[in-house]
């Protein structure tokens, strides 16, 4: 690659945006079916085994494609603070979107449960039965996934910053495949969203 | 592209501020609603729980919420294959399936007297040979005092217990059943029961409706119960603790066995209530025997990391739309949660003391 990239990969912003609707759906499911007492508990949490291991390989192939396509770089008048607070995050959102699903699945297996995907389709064990792993691991779970419910927050409010705020293209990059302007002095540059002016 | 007004942008800034900060609050607010911290009269596993907690009086770590008190068991299913018919879960077939499984009297005392009520429980864990679990809870009378979650939480809170006299206040008891004649028939029931002297004399009910499911994809309505070989029911000893007791003595003389049967239903029959037993004359299956062989005390047996959750269930058995099957479910996990955190010292639950060690079994 001789020539830096303005936008993500058509492939990446695919699963992107899959994903963060997988991602969103599984975190509401998630702390849906640990609280109702209804019908709901049934049914979501046979959504939520199966779409976590759909997660859990969309991950995979994800970080596959962005090792393969490096993702453009942040605006070169970005605060270091910032920039390192978007790495990071963006670090931990990797991290526990393929830890969630693996802490999920271990986490069954250490409880003795059979992990079904499906009425009749199993996943085998991944850990012995161990009621202390258990707690360990479904405590972990929880909380991961309310860490990985702010990580969003935080990464969804930067978007809309980057967007509205600064209108320095980062959006942009993984809304549509529309280079952005290169030049760095421009930060507040009238930002086109889809084409369109956005003033 | 040209804005004709580039130095506009503090008042145009704020409302786009606004709008991120929008768009973090609602996807907060929706997240906060559905996990039912911005509705705390909405019933939640959780809620269930801490009720059955104060009923039971108060945190016994380690233990169950609810049947507390229990001991383990260990055997087989022998399926003699007439509930293949009608079902493709492997248990039916012919051929034996490991079971682990735990006898207890409800509540959420693990110290109660074994007389302290008239109702005696069952759980069985069946591993399948193709990895699949059947998981039941079965427990001494043919219905339940209520048909949902609600009602059921709402007996729990009319039956907490008046810190000055240790029982349940007898109007407010009244007052819960005027409300709830659905009822009936297990009052009914509970005026002429007696607290067994063995768990093994009882016939165990599983008392949701489930589904069985054959080749074919066919749905059959159904419930199970299993009745015991042995007939020889004694009335109760004085004491507090004899059941175990009695479990022991009974196996270190033979295996003890059940019938597990299968009552079919017709259709129109209720499958989504559990306070209504179905009419006599519905043709039931003996679907096997139950052969249990041993027993193990529950700080230290097999059962004790075992969620008896009557919503774990091989292929070929399904979940009616019995409102209680996902309440049970979702308590259960919540309950097994607690107490696993507990053995396991996370921080935040009350460390087990095992000061009073099951050592009477």
């Amino acid at each position: 690659m001789s020539t830096i990239r303005t936008t993500f990969s058509l492939p990446a912003r695919v699963l992107h945006w899959t994903m963060a609707a997988l991602i969103l759906a599984m975190l509401f499911i998630g702390v849906g079916m640990v609280a109702t007492v209804s019908e709901k508990h049934q049914w979501l949490l046979a959504i939520h085994k199966p779409l976590g291991i759909a997660i859990l390989l969309l991950a995979i192939a994800r970080l596959v494609v962005r090792l393969r396509n490096p993702p453009p770089p942040l605006p070169a008048d970005l605060p270091a603070l910032q920039k390192l607070a978007a790495h990071l995050s963006h670090w931990l959102l990797y991290a526990l979107m393929i830890a969630m699903p693996l802490i999920g699945w271990a986490m069954l297996s250490a409880g003795g449960y059979p992990v079904m995907l499906s009425h009749s389709l199993r996943l085998p064990a991944i850990l012995p039965e161990n009621a202390l792993a258990f707690a360990w691991l479904r405590t972990a779970h929880g909380a991961f996934a309310y860490l990985l419910f702010l990580t969003f927050l935080a990464h969804m409010g930067a978007a809309l910053y980057h967007g509205l705020i600064r209108r320095d293209g980062v959006l942009r990059s993984m809304v549509n495949g529309q280079a952005r302007d290169p030049s760095p002095q421009m930060p507040d540059g009238i930002g086109v969203v889809n084409g369109r002016p956005t003033d | 592209m040209h804005d004709p007004q580039p130095f506009s942008r503090p008042p145009r800034n704020s409302l786009r501020w606004a709008l991120i900060a929008a768009a973090v609050v609602v996807a907060g607010g929706a997240f906060a609603y559905v996990g039912g911290w911005l509705t705390p009269h909405r019933l939640t596993a959780q809620r269930l729980v801490d009720e059955l907690q104060r009923n039971g009086g108060g945190v016994h770590p380690g233990y169950r919420r609810n049947h507390a008190k229990g001991v383990c068991v260990a055997g087989y299913f022998e399926g003699d294959g007439k509930a293949s018919a009608y079902s493709t879960a492997s248990v039916f077939a012919v051929g034996r399936t490991p079971v682990v499984g735990r006898f207890a009297i409800p509540g959420g005392n693990p110290y109660a007297p074994d007389g302290s009520v008239p109702i005696r429980s069952l759980a069985l864990r069946f591993n399948l040979s193709d990895g699949q679990q059947w998981r039941t809870g079965m427990n001494s009378m043919p219905v339940f005092p209520v048909a949902t979650p609600q009602a059921f939480y709402a007996l729990q809170v009319a039956g907490e217990k008046d810190p000055a006299t240790g029982k349940p206040e007898p109007a407010r008891l009244a007052a819960f059943f005027a409300a709830h004649p659905e009822t009936a028939a297990f009052r009914a029931w509970a005026k002429t029961a007696k607290p067994s002297a063995s768990f093994v004399t009882e016939s165990y009910f599983g008392i949701d409706a489930f589904y069985f499911i054959d080749a074919t994809g066919q749905r059959q309505a159904v419930r199970w119960r299993v009745v015991p070989e042995a007939t020889d029911a004694q009335p109760a000893p004085a004491s507090d603790d004899y059941l175990i007791g009695d479990l022991r003595q009974r196996l270190a003389s033979g295996p003890q066995r059940w019938h597990l049967l299968v009552t079919l239903a017709n259709p129109g029959d209720p499958t989504d209530d559990a306070t209504k037993a179905w009419p006599n004359d519905r043709t039931t299956i003996d679907a096997g025997t139950l052969v249990l062989t041993s027993e193990q005390p529950q700080d230290s047996g097999p059962c004790r990391d075992i969620n008896y959750d009557p919503t774990v269930l091989p292929a070929g058995i399904a979940l009616s739309d019995d409102p209680l099957l996902p309440a049970r479910s979702a308590a259960y996990s919540d309950s097994y949660l607690r107490r696993t955190s507990e053995e396991a010292h996370v921080p935040g639950t009350t460390v087990p003391t095992h000061a009073q060690p099951e050592a009477s079994r």
